[in-house]
């Protein structure tokens, strides 16, 4: 279980956000500028909060008061940002095992090769980032992030980048994916169709969640006008 | 534009092309052209030469391992914080780009000279910096440290934030994730900047003149060794500019071919 309260200043987002998420799927959602990349930040230990406390299955993560603050390769948190941020130095295969350097070299290749197997990108090993499409980067991303074996794992705007075919085959698929992993999943997207991968859906507006609940929840008492409009709109792709 | 109008534009620019491309090659021209292949083989066997090229080797080798070394830790502490500091140090790397040589000179003198700012703390110690062959290596990485720092900002800044942070969530820590996202990324910019930063230190005379001396074996390198035979012999200086600048090119030749400004590097020599 991740839970979460910080508490940040940054320019005129004054973040403040108390989240408590499940090994359940999460629906981030909320208007550009409301402080969802930042708290994803202060989530992955790559920035700093203010005050507050995250706790991933009581581990203390970070703790202003007490002065704890794992640093981020320490946290076990994977991330796969909006672009999946493949090295593009590297080939599939070293992108895959980049995060199992304790292991030795036969094992690396074998836990990454069978993440690989699981997203069905296994015949791409020798390719470049360059050379692969969206959801084939995405794919990778996703094997790379889960062979380190997470305990919890946070996607920003998984979809964004996508062609929308591949967007709805890939939805489609990370929701079969998010469901078998049973992880803790928080999913960053500001689009309603993603609503549908989700068991809960949290809207965060000018640093404040504003509102939490299932998507049935928040349609039957939207709290703001963003809410309703994210509930109104049908999941139509 | 009117079709005279575009005209007299491609005019303007083919004439100014011309004119600035014919006076840049002129003077190197002038050098291989005017020289006897005599009068070459006599430079060769100048007694300068060889003591003037293996200090300038050597001198020049340190000076950049040197710049390349600390400045690629400065650049990437610059490129990843924008914070007023960084910039301020931005400023201060660029420097010794801006003033004149000479000047730099009289500045490492009343720095590290024997009643300079840090040299009488030195010199107490027993350490002479001024007119010795870390002298020349001083001045050089002085002048030339700025052209290795400012590729390497602009390099590292293009580095993708995001990639770091995804190395970080794989365990890497800040170091490693310099090392192995970081440096491979930035590396055909560092290498560009550390040709031109080697460029510009083995053609160091200025503040080596007045930091250092000309001293035949301790610190006089091939820019000095040129001025000197200047003195005698005007065949053997052009003897020896033409071995700097047939050095120069055939580095920087090189080290385009390594480096190919901007780009990323190509899957395929990685493989091999």
């Amino acid at each position: 279980m991740l839970e979460v309260r910080v508490g940040r200043r940054l320019g005129p987002l004054d973040l403040d956000v108390q989240l408590t998420l499940g090994r359940e799927t999460m629906l981030l959602a909320g208007p550009n500028g409301a402080g969802k990349s930042t708290l994803l930040r202060l989530l992955l230990g790559v920035s700093r909060p203010d005050r507050g406390r995250v706790s991933l299955d009581g581990d203390v993560l970070f703790d202003a008061s007490a002065g704890i603050d794992v640093p981020a390769e320490a946290r076990a948190l994977a991330y796969v940002p909006q672009d999946y941020a493949l090295f593009p130095h590297l080939d599939v295969l070293r992108n895959a095992t980049f995060g199992l350097s304790a292991l030795d070299r036969r094992e690396r290749v074998a836990r990454a090769g069978s993440w690989l197997e699981r997203l069905g990108a296994s015949h791409l090993l020798r390719r470049f980032p360059a050379e692969l499409s969206g959801g084939e980067r995405q794919r990778v991303a996703l094997a790379r992030a889960l062979a380190r074996k997470p305990r919890a794992i946070l996607l920003d705007e998984p979809f964004a980048s996508l062609d929308p075919l591949a967007r709805q085959e890939l939805r489609a698929a990370l929701g079969g994916w998010l469901r078998d992993w049973r992880l803790p999943a928080l999913v960053v997207s500001h689009d309603p169709a993603d609503a549908a991968l989700a068991d809960r859906i949290a809207v965060l507006e000018h640093g404040r969640i504003v509102q939490q609940g299932t998507l049935q929840d928040l349609r039957l008492a939207p709290a703001s006008a963003f809410v309703s409009g994210l509930t109104r709109s049908e999941p139509h792709r | 534009m009117s079709i005279a109008g575009t005209r007299a534009w491609n005019a303007a620019q083919l004439a100014a092309s011309t004119l600035l491309g014919t006076f840049l090659l002129l003077p190197v021209a002038a050098l291989l052209l005017t020289l006897r292949w005599t009068d070459f083989e006599g430079g060769l066997r100048h007694p300068l030469l060889l003591p003037a090229l293996r200090l300038s080797l050597f001198t020049t080798g340190t000076s950049l391992s040197l710049v390349v070394v600390l400045g690629s830790l400065l650049a990437w502490w610059i490129a990843r914080n924008p914070g007023r500091p960084a910039r301020w140090l931005e400023a201060v790397s660029q420097l010794p780009a801006v003033i004149p040589p000479a000047v730099a000179g009289v500045g490492l003198l009343l720095a590290f000279g024997r009643r300079g700012l840090l040299g009488g703390i030195l010199a107490e110690r027993g350490i002479a910096l001024a007119f010795t062959t870390p002298a020349v290596i001083l001045a050089e990485a002085f002048v030339s440290a700025p052209f290795f720092v400012q590729a390497a900002i602009a390099s590292f800044r293009r580095v993708d934030e995001n990639l770091l942070v995804v190395a970080r969530t794989l365990g890497a820590s800040p170091f490693r994730a310099f090392v192995r996202v970081g440096l491979p990324l930035a590396s055909p910019g560092l290498l560009a900047g550390a040709a031109m930063s080697w460029a510009r230190s083995l053609g160091e005379f200025g503040a080596t003149l007045l930091f250092a001396g000309n001293l035949t074996g301790r610190t006089q390198t091939l820019p000095l060794a040129v001025y000197a035979a200047m003195e005698s012999d005007l065949r053997a200086a052009q003897a020896l500019s033409l071995i700097m600048v047939t050095v120069a090119f055939a580095v920087l030749l090189v080290l385009r071919r390594v480096a190919p400004a901007g780009a990323i590097p190509v899957p395929e020599a990685r493989r091999a």
